[in-house]
């Protein structure tokens, strides 16, 4: 009854406001060497819209590198030394922009919100003077400059082939057995429940190993996406994350009584938000507070952003140990519930 | 019969919160018995057998099976009995066969072990030919048989049945019945619980368990003279309409 009802109140509530494209509140970096009364209205202008919130002003184009790969800002907004001064002599100036390509779309959105900033900007002084001025915009896409879309796809495909094979699947096995009665015959036998336990995951956790090397395969050779970070560090984290999902299906079929319930629990508990919330199609930083909060327990979205990572910034663990360590939480966390849940129906 | 005890039990009780399932029951099972475990849907003869058999702790109360404590000596039992369960439970989608040997190993039984005794018991059953069939391809009641048959197929000192012959046809279950003996010859013990009465006069002795207390323990025999009744279906009717608790 509460699904009956609940459903399309939750649903309307989270297309209509939480997953949108648009990119709101875009965390920015502004590079100004020459300070003057033009570039500080500029950034000021970029400052009052409601897409761009300046996150640091930095000082060398050396800076500029290390804050993408950190991951806090999404667009670097650099101004040339003497702005000002090629405005008014020459009527003409140059702003560069660059952004985060590792999300094609967020990239895109963002660099045209910007030139329209600028172009605002453009026109308003011009209005006052008789000659035109023209400031040019130069846009650079970092990690993709084509802003292929599979760039954002492959890791997102990642996050949801593991998920769908490793949770839907070993929960379904295992709450098979429990339907057909053999499940019991197996407890009231010698074998060690774990060992029952570890006997069903093993097989899933092959088939993932397969899964990750064709997909990875098939995006280096066929669809052009590069490895850019460590190869050994990419096939750890996969195999981190398809321990998480493992242990994610046995809880659930510690649960679940029948295959029914097994699926429809893995469906909506997690295809779904791994979908919506991992970051995949919509970008979490524009979501309300209570869905970015809840966006923290979807694990994919760690392993999303991980991959992005290490796949296509190529940075290595030093960036990423906080999301590692995480998903190693949560792996501890849902693989206990599970086992003290197995160990309560024994009981 | 023999009067070495193979099963005790000692104010056995299980609590499920507020709710007393079983509600500390005593008796003794001998080696080679066929003891009936009866009772009316919801009288605490599955809960009864899930403590017996290691499934299940008790609350509290005593017991042993095959001579192992059922609180520290759980992984003992389980090496020295069988189970089958009311709900039929073979790998539909292996063959005869390849049940049997999967059965088998989990009891660690040895792989010339397992192929000798496979063929035995192939015969014994009839199913020489359909060895290398999909136990989806056949019938209920021999599928019954065979669950039956890989569930003492390790050769255990007692067998446990939940209700084995529901919804088969009497011919079948007078087949199940026969192997039940010949088990009970080989020196197993069965514990099998039932809803069928006829089935309850095959047995050694009988149980009868009421709103989780056993209110009769006796053969078949002595409880019909006892309640002045002619069949067992009158002595069960008679204990079971006492009960408080509804079925499930």
């Amino acid at each position: 009854m509460f699904i009956l009802l609940g459903m399309p109140v939750v649903q309307i509530i989270i297309f209509g406001f939480a997953l949108t494209n648009e990119v709101k509140n875009s965390k920015i970096a502004i590079l100004d060497p020459s300070k003057d009364a033009a570039t500080t209205s500029l950034i000021a202008q970029m400052e009052a819209s409601r897409y761009f919130e300046v996150d640091q002003v930095i000082h060398s184009a050396e800076e500029i590198e290390p804050i993408f790969k950190k991951g806090k800002i999404k667009l670097a907004v650099i101004f040339p030394a003497n702005f000002n001064e090629d405005l008014q002599h020459f009527n003409k100036a140059q702003v560069q922009l660059i952004a985060d390509a590792s999300d094609p779309n967020v990239a895109n959105t963002l660099t045209n919100y910007a030139t329209a900033v600028i172009m605002d900007y453009q026109n308003r002084i011009t209005n006052d003077k008789k000659l035109p001025y023209t400031i040019n915009t130069e846009m650079r896409m970092l990690y993709n400059p084509e802003l292929k879309g599979a760039y954002n796809f492959v890791p997102g495909v990642m996050a949801m082939v593991l998920l769908l094979v490793c949770t839907m699947m070993t929960a379904i096995t295992i709450v098979r057995e429990k339907e057909m009665g053999t499940m019991e015959i197996m407890l009231v036998s010698p074998m060690k429940p774990f060992r029952i336990v570890i006997a069903k995951a093993v097989p899933y956790l092959l088939l993932s190993s397969v899964n990750i090397a064709s997909i990875l395969l098939l995006s280096v050779f066929v669809l052009d996406v590069p490895i850019n970070g460590s190869l050994v560090l990419l096939v750890f984290e996969s195999l981190l994350f398809t321990l998480v999902s493992l242990a994610l299906g046995l809880l659930i079929s510690s649960r679940a009584e029948s295959q029914q319930t097994a699926m429809f629990i893995s469906l909506v508990a997690l295809f779904l938000p791994t979908v919506m919330l991992s970051g995949f199609m919509f970008p979490v930083e524009n979501m309300p507070l209570p869905l970015r909060t809840v966006s923290n327990i979807v694990p994919a979205k760690w392993y999303y952003s991980i991959v992005k990572s290490v796949m296509i910034k190529g940075i290595g663990l030093h960036a990423v140990w906080k999301e590692t360590l995480i998903l190693i939480g949560m792996l501890v966390f849902f693989l206990g519930l599970a086992i003290k849940n197995f160990k309560i129906r024994l009981a | 019969m023999s009067t070495d005890k193979v099963i005790t039990a000692e104010q056995l009780t299980k609590r499920f919160g507020d709710f007393t399932a079983v509600d500390a029951i005593s008796f003794n099972v001998y080696k080679g018995e066929i003891f009936g475990f009866l009772g009316a849907n919801g009288a605490g003869k599955t809960t009864a057998m899930r403590m017996l058999s290691g499934l299940s702790m008790p609350t509290s109360g005593k017991a042993s099976v095959a001579g192992f404590d059922v609180y520290k000596e759980n992984e003992k039992i389980k090496q020295n009995i069988g189970y089958m369960s009311q709900k039929f439970s073979l790998y539909e989608d292996l063959t005869v066969k390849e049940n049997i040997r999967f059965y088998a190993g989990i009891y660690g039984k040895s792989d010339q072990f397992i192929k000798e005794k496979t063929s035995v018991v192939l015969e014994q059953l009839h199913l020489t030919a359909e060895g290398n069939k999909l136990v989806k391809s056949l019938p209920l009641g021999w599928k019954q048989k065979l669950a039956f048959s890989v569930a003492i197929f390790h050769e255990p000192q007692i067998v446990f049945l939940d209700e084995p012959t529901g919804g088969v046809d009497p011919v079948t279950r007078r087949e199940f019945w026969n192997m039940i003996y010949l088990a009970a010859e080989a020196g197993i013990t069965v514990f099998v619980t039932t809803h069928y009465m006829d089935e309850a006069e095959y047995c050694n002795r009988v149980s009868i368990m009421v709103d989780g207390r056993i209110d009769a323990l006796d053969t078949p025999e002595k409880l019909k003279k006892t309640y002045g009744v002619a069949t067992m279906d009158d002595v069960f009717l008679k204990l079971a309409r006492k009960a408080v608790r509804s079925a499930d």
